[in-house]
């Protein structure tokens, strides 16, 4: 009964969406107030009623109703309550639920924060964001919905489980954050769609546009850091980052989230870089859509298997060609009317986020052509071929290291015209630091590759770099007067120098993992140890282990250093036998600046088992640098610019005495 | 139920990516090996590269990478002599001839047009700040002179 109600309030949903795409958008054109506030209540009961059909399908996974053909396919009673919940998004159609839920409420935010926005952008935006909404019904409901009941006589006894890799806590998180970041950048779309409407784009604009952007931006860096991390534990030998297209896919939208970002600033502080930042919002999005093809219609061979459906992939085709193609004949239409007012010289903080953009934008584009040349040079040239990790490490790299480079100068240049004599001789510390500690790698490392020390001199000049930039905002004075200072910054230069050195430091650490590894495989006698870089390592013993629904090997592995032991790790390997699908569980032992990653393989003939173990330099960095670029971003989310913003429109709500 | 499961174990047990038995003697070779696997494709996979690939043709394909290096291949031999039995379908670096130009000329290219085309806009920008300076009459800068002083 639930379950029809779901469905039911997510086809009322879609029509609401109907509503509210089209009757606020004629209002504002008319200026009719009643019909532009239309949006407030059509926003909130969208999501309601979205958050009803969402709760009735979790509800569904959680008390195991088979008769659903979505929870039969991909749920199992045995399986533990966290995953059965995430089994709700762990699938093409409870994910796609997901994705409008987000949407929707995305929305909602807007109509209940945007009180101090103007009334005809406010409703030209939840139109254009309500058109989405649309799009998205129809593809759930005609192409992929997750109410179906299965169409047999009675009820099976039991489901068919759920991929056990996907059965992992970081895992379950992952599509939420991601989902979070594909859709807020949504809400850009939506505002630039409707200033192209409006014709106007103004330093207000800027201001409403990025604190949206940077939130979408830290729920992807989230998202994308939890995915990265979650195959460094999981997949078994450690590695972060494929370059799969569907890693691709988050990948795309976040550079160039990144660069909108940057751009929204020039555009609320300098009312420069109009049109190009409306650009940027309309391809951020489009990069989301894409993603959701790519991942969706199976047209591009992927790690990550989705139930792939080529009627789905044209669907999505079709709505990206509908709201790619309006948007950008609107911006043709309409680009040349948003004038810049704010001058700057050629050197100058406007300048150097140009080149930012710049950077992002082509390094975006490597990974686009990268990630489509498969299918682009079977379709035209009849050549079948693959693009790969060693491809993008090689036509990417370039890119972030130019970035890297110009980064703590471009952070420091004053707006409109700036004198590089008087911010280079500032850094002049962190140069000096990063090339001594680069030199100090050299010197250290047996082998003479440059990779480790490069990578290191790049991320000590960013990371000091900005410590430099925060240090240089309290002014002149004393030291101790200048320290005092630094706790009463605005929190958006706290945010700023916090990203940007998170940067640095996810830059540093893929460098030194990449330039340090060291890895052993061998087949290991129980009780015999051997060294791996400055450790021994001793295989225990092996035993065999049952878990709540999989049968486990699971091996005793001490690690020593000097005759110490340093840790005691089980590694195991699995096998899930609803899915009749092995895993490995790798055992890490985290440290600050190593791990030693241990992975148990089969028994062998002559009584060893197969033992692979790495010492990864740094593994943690990488994900520690991208925590910092999220709190970063959510620093400079609180600034009190944003925070006030929000103030005014409750003193307005005051009523007068 | 055990005896199922133990033979699911069996059936469903994993070949590991690079196996203790089949890694080289000579270390030199070995990280050859490596080094050209970690390049190759894994045939049947979805995008791994043989050196990760736990699948039966991606061993014998590292196994024929070793034979080639211990018969005296250099690493431009032995990545011939697969893509001459396989195709470039192998290689997961692109060659970067015909068509592939522009595959690997797009970052440079759009870096340089994008390069141009900045360019061009920050001159016009900044043209007017030099108009917009040059709009300050001496008395004027002599005056600005003074409240910087101040």
């Amino acid at each position: 009964m639930l379950h029809e109600l779901g469905h039911f309030a997510l086809i009322l949903a879609a029509l609401i969406a109907v509503v509210q795409a089209t009757v606020p958008l004629i209002g504002a054109q008319k200026r009719w107030a009643g019909w532009m506030a239309v949006a407030d209540p059509a926003a909130a009961a969208q999501f309601l009623l979205t958050g009803f059909a969402f709760v009735a399908l979790t509800h569904a996974f959680v008390t195991s109703d088979f008769s659903v053909r979505l929870v039969y396919a991909n749920s199992h009673t045995l399986k533990p309550m966290l995953y059965k919940v995430s089994g709700v998004w762990g699938n093409h159609e409870g994910s796609m639920l997901l994705w409008v839920l987000i949407l929707t409420l995305f929305g909602a935010c807007l109509s209940w924060f945007g009180g101090n926005l103007p009334p005809g952008l406010k409703a030209r935006a939840l139109a254009v964001q309500s058109a989405i909404a649309v799009a998205f019904f129809a593809f759930i409901l005609f192409t992929s919905n997750p109410f179906d009941r299965l169409d047999i006589n009675g009820v099976p006894f039991d489901g068919r489980g759920l991929n056990p890799l996907l059965q992992d806590p970081g895992l379950a998180l992952h599509p939420p954050f991601l989902y979070l970041g594909y859709v807020g950048l949504s809400m850009a779309f939506s505002f630039a769609v409707a200033a192209l409407i409006e014709g106007r784009v103004d330093a207000a604009w800027g201001r409403w546009v990025r604190p949206w952007t940077l939130a979408a931006w830290v729920f992807l860096t989230i998202g994308i850091a939890l995915g990265s991390w979650w195959a460094y534990y999981e997949l078994g030998w450690g590695g972060f980052w494929f370059w799969d297209p569907v890693e691709n896919a988050s990948f795309m939208p976040w550079l160039l989230a990144a660069a909108l970002l940057h751009s929204a600033i020039v555009v609320e502080k300098r009312e420069s870089l109009k049109s190009w930042t409306i650009l940027l919002a309309i391809l951020a999005f489009g990069f989301s859509l894409i993603g959701t093809f790519i991942v969706r219609s199976g047209v591009i061979t992927s790690v990550h298997a989705f139930a792939n459906d080529p009627e789905r992939g044209i669907f999505i085709l079709a709505i990206l060609a509908i709201f790619m193609g309006g948007a950008l004949t609107l911006f043709a239409a309409r680009a040349g009317a948003l004038e810049a007012k704010g001058v700057f010289a050629v050197v100058s903080r406007e300048s150097a986020l140009v080149l930012n953009n710049l950077l992002l934008a082509v390094a975006c584009l490597v990974v686009f052509v990268g990630t489509i040349w498969p299918l682009l040079s079977e379709m035209f040239f009849d050549r079948v071929l693959s693009v790969g990790p060693p491809f993008f490490n090689l036509a990417f790299t370039p890119f972030m290291v130019a970035l890297g480079a110009i980064l703590p100068i471009g952070a420091m240049l004053p707006w409109k015209r700036a004198k590089l004599g008087k911010v280079v001789p500032r850094l002049v510390p962190a140069l000096v630091l990063a090339l001594a500690l680069a030199g100090l790698a050299w010197a250290l490392q047996t082998d003479k590759s440059l990779l480790g020390p490069i990578g290191l001199l790049l991320g000590a000049w960013v990371v000091v770099g900005a410590l430099v930039d925060v240090f240089s905002r309290t002014g002149r004075g004393g030291l101790g007067q200048r320290f005092a200072r630094l706790t009463r910054l605005p929190r958006a230069d706290w945010g700023k120098a916090t990203a940007h050195a998170g940067l640095g430091v996810t830059m540093f650490a893929i460098a030194g993992l990449m330039a340090w590894e060291v890895e052993d495989i061998r087949v290991a006698q129980i009780d015999v140890p051997f060294p791996v870089g400055a450790y021994e390592i001793t295989l225990k013993q092996v035993r065999d282990v049952e878990g709540p629904n999989f049968l486990s090997t699971m091996a005793d592995v001490e690690v020593t250093r000097n005759g110490r032991q340093v840790a005691l790790l089980q590694p195991e390997k699995r096998i899930y036998p609803v899915a009749a699908m092995p895993t490995t569980e790798a055992a890490i032992d985290y440290r600050l600046f190593r791990d030693v990653y241990v992975v148990i393989g089969d028994a062998q003939a002559n009584g060893g088992h197969t033992v692979r173990t790495y010492i990864k330099p740094l593994a943690n960095w990488i994900w520690l640098g991208c925590a910092m670029m999220a709190l970063g971003g959510i620093l400079s989310l609180s600034d009190r610019r944003y925070r006030v913003a929000a103030g005014a429109r409750k003193t307005v709500g005051v009523p007068a005495e | 139920m055990r005896y199922l499961l133990i033979v699911l174990m069996l059936v469903a047990s994993p070949l590991w990516a690079v196996q203790p038995d089949e890694v080289l003697d000579d270390p030199v070779l070995e990280t050859r090996a490596r080094l050209i696997s970690k390049n190759l494709r894994c045939l049947v996979c979805r995008n791994e590269s043989i050196d990760e690939s736990n699948a039966g043709i991606a061993k014998d394909l590292r196994l024929l990478v070793r034979e080639r290096l211990v018969a005296g291949d250099s690493n431009t031999d032995v990545v011939e002599f697969i893509v001459d039995r396989y195709g470039e379908y192998v290689l997961l670096k692109p060659q970067s001839g015909g068509s592939n130009l522009i595959l690997w000329g797009a970052g440079p290219a759009m870096l340089i047009m994008g390069l141009g085309l900045s360019g061009l806009y920050l001159r016009r920008r900044s043209r007017r700040v030099e108009t917009k300076m040059d709009a300050l009459t001496d008395e004027e800068k002599a005056r600005l002179q003074q409240i910087l002083k101040d």
